[in-house]
């Protein structure tokens, strides 16, 4: 079985497959959008859906680790920065939707904007944190940076992911419904969790 | 009983698409941008969704109670509403408000008042003769529409009630029984949904106590069997599915206000140039109507009844009396 899927995994198909698959949420929406089916208010819905995608992206793409080790399929890594990559296009997606849909590229009043409202500034924020992240998603930048620079960058991530969950917590704020919010928050305490867990593991001292 | 089993070769009646639905998709394409509006869609009335019972309104004579902005599809205005009593998403409402009876109902009308009673909907039905007035209505989330309600002007109610001299204030109570409302069960809110007006803004002529909207009852989701609607005010002001009006001396909390008293005031008028704390109410997003890619249209003072109630505010500080 492992071993099945492994091949799949390291098969020339994995990538395109996955790179469709990727896809799919947005050729929804832009789907839905043109033939009326978001609702009354297909802007707000539009945003909204972009912003649900790139959690899920995210979340996913910090899944691919623990996954990796707990399965043993070391071939899962290889799927990871395409991940990453579509996350933030989705996240590019999302802030651009905003800023169209919601403020008409109007960037004085998007200025005014992420001041005045604190999730809009920490969903910003985190998009200014993965902008360096995507741009140092191609092999020569891990050589140019060094291996270990390079990781020691990436680890931003992990930033991204919880100022992004303060985002929607914040967003949902007014409206007092924290329970899809919960939801992701207890899956993001799972996926880091699991990181300390295994690095106060192997810091301790072992017992004869 | 007869019963008339149509032909083969005919449609059966449920397969005609209805049609305010061709019509609102066709609007919802205009806006997108992708087809010309169609000039069906500018036909007046709007279409109601001709499953309800027929409730219709003369044409109002009150000044401002006639805006001649286009109305809102009925699909929108009946799909894309904030009821909490069924759910905090907008859909919710219109996918769960069916479980709630409207039939039989009582509103009790008490407090600082000579006559007090105990009205049954359909004696509050014939109390007053039911007008037809097309109001726009601003949500504080900042999106808009105009629906075409029918009732009559809440002073009517009010005037039979005889308040008492030590009435300065009217309070709305929303029905709140779990049986018939999934959404109590969370703790968004401090239930029953309570509202309040001061005394004059409830005689206002446009203060409508509303029993339907495009010429049949209110769908349950949008407050049936009666609510409030106050045009000049954001749409949470305007309680729905109201079980108790009652006349107060002190000014009551309103339900928004005890949960959040920065950002939700008591008088809670429309006015474009006071921010909610985390937004900005400058502008709006009209439903069904501007396209995906147009910009917001500005937010007019008190919803554009300035000439209308701008009076009941005179010498106020609106920024403080937010």
């Amino acid at each position: 079985m492992r071993q099945a899927l492994s091949k799949a995994l390291l098969s020339g198909v994995a990538k395109p497959a996955l790179f469709v698959t990727c896809l799919l949420p947005l050729a929804w929406l832009v789907y839905a959008a043109f033939t009326n089916q978001l609702g009354a208010n297909p802007a707000e819905a539009l945003i909204r859906g972009l912003g649900d995608w790139t959690l899920r992206g995210l979340w996913l793409t910090l899944a691919i680790t623990p996954l990796r080790e707990l399965t043993g399929l070391a071939a899962l890594a290889r799927l990871r920065r395409m991940l990453g990559v579509f996350t933030f296009a989705y996240a590019s997606l999302h802030l651009l939707a905003y800023g169209w849909l919601d403020m008409g590229l109007d960037l004085a009043e998007i200025a005014v904007d992420i001041a005045k409202r604190p999730f809009i500034l920490m969903g910003f924020a985190a998009w200014a944190l993965m902008l360096p992240l995507a741009a140092t998603s191609f092999n020569k930048a891990i050589k140019v940076l060094g291996a270990k620079r390079w990781q020691a960058l990436h680890k931003a991530v992990y930033a991204v992911s919880v100022i992004a969950l303060m985002h929607f917590i914040w967003m949902r704020a007014g409206k007092n419904d924290f329970a899809e919010p919960a939801v992701y928050g207890v899956i993001l305490a799972v996926l880091l969790g699991w990181r300390i867990f295994k690095r106060l593991a192997r810091k301790k001292p072992r017992l004869g | 009983m007869l019963i008339k089993t149509p032909p083969a070769h005919e449609p059966h009646p449920s397969e005609i698409t209805p049609r305010h639905a061709y019509l609102n998709r066709r609007t919802a394409l205009a806006g997108l941008g992708l087809a010309a509006a169609s000039p069906l869609a500018l036909a007046q009335p709007a279409p109601g969704g001709g499953k309800l019972a027929k409730l219709p309104g003369a044409r109002s004579a009150a000044a401002g109670a006639v805006v001649l902005d286009k109305p809102t599809g009925y699909a929108d205005a009946t799909s894309y509403n904030n009821f909490y009593e069924f759910g905090t998403d907008k859909s919710d409402p219109a996918e769960r408000a069916h479980t709630m009876k409207t039939r039989p109902w009582t509103v009790m009308v008490e407090g600082e008042c000579a006559k007090p009673g105990r009205y049954d909907i359909d004696a509050l039905l014939k109390l007053s003769a039911m007008e037809e007035r097309i109001y726009r209505l601003r949500c504080v989330e900042g999106w808009s529409m105009v629906i075409p309600w029918v009732g009559y002007s809440l002073s009517e109610l009010i005037k039979r009630a005889e308040p008492t001299g030590k009435a300065k204030f009217v309070e709305f109570t929303t029905l709140a029984d779990r049986a018939q409302m999934p959404g109590l069960r969370s703790g968004v809110l401090d239930w029953p949904y309570v509202e309040a007006l001061r005394m004059d803004e409830a005689m206002h002529p446009l203060a409508l106590l509303t029993f339907g909207m495009y010429g049949e009852v209110l769908p349950n989701q949008n407050g049936a069997p009666v609510r409030v609607v106050l045009p000049w005010k954001y749409g949470f002001k305007s309680a729905k599915s109201i079980v108790k009006i009652r006349f107060v001396e002190k000014q009551p909390v309103s339900s928004w206000e005890q949960s959040a008293p920065q950002e939700y005031g008591f008088y809670s008028n429309v006015n474009p140039g006071v921010a909610h704390p985390r937004w900005s109410q400058a502008s709006e997003r009209r439903i069904g109507e501007d396209g995906l890619f147009a910009k917001k249209r500005p937010t007019l003072m008190f919803n554009g009844y300035e000439a209308q109630v701008g009076q009941l505010y005179a010498g106020m500080d609106l920024r403080r009396n937010f």
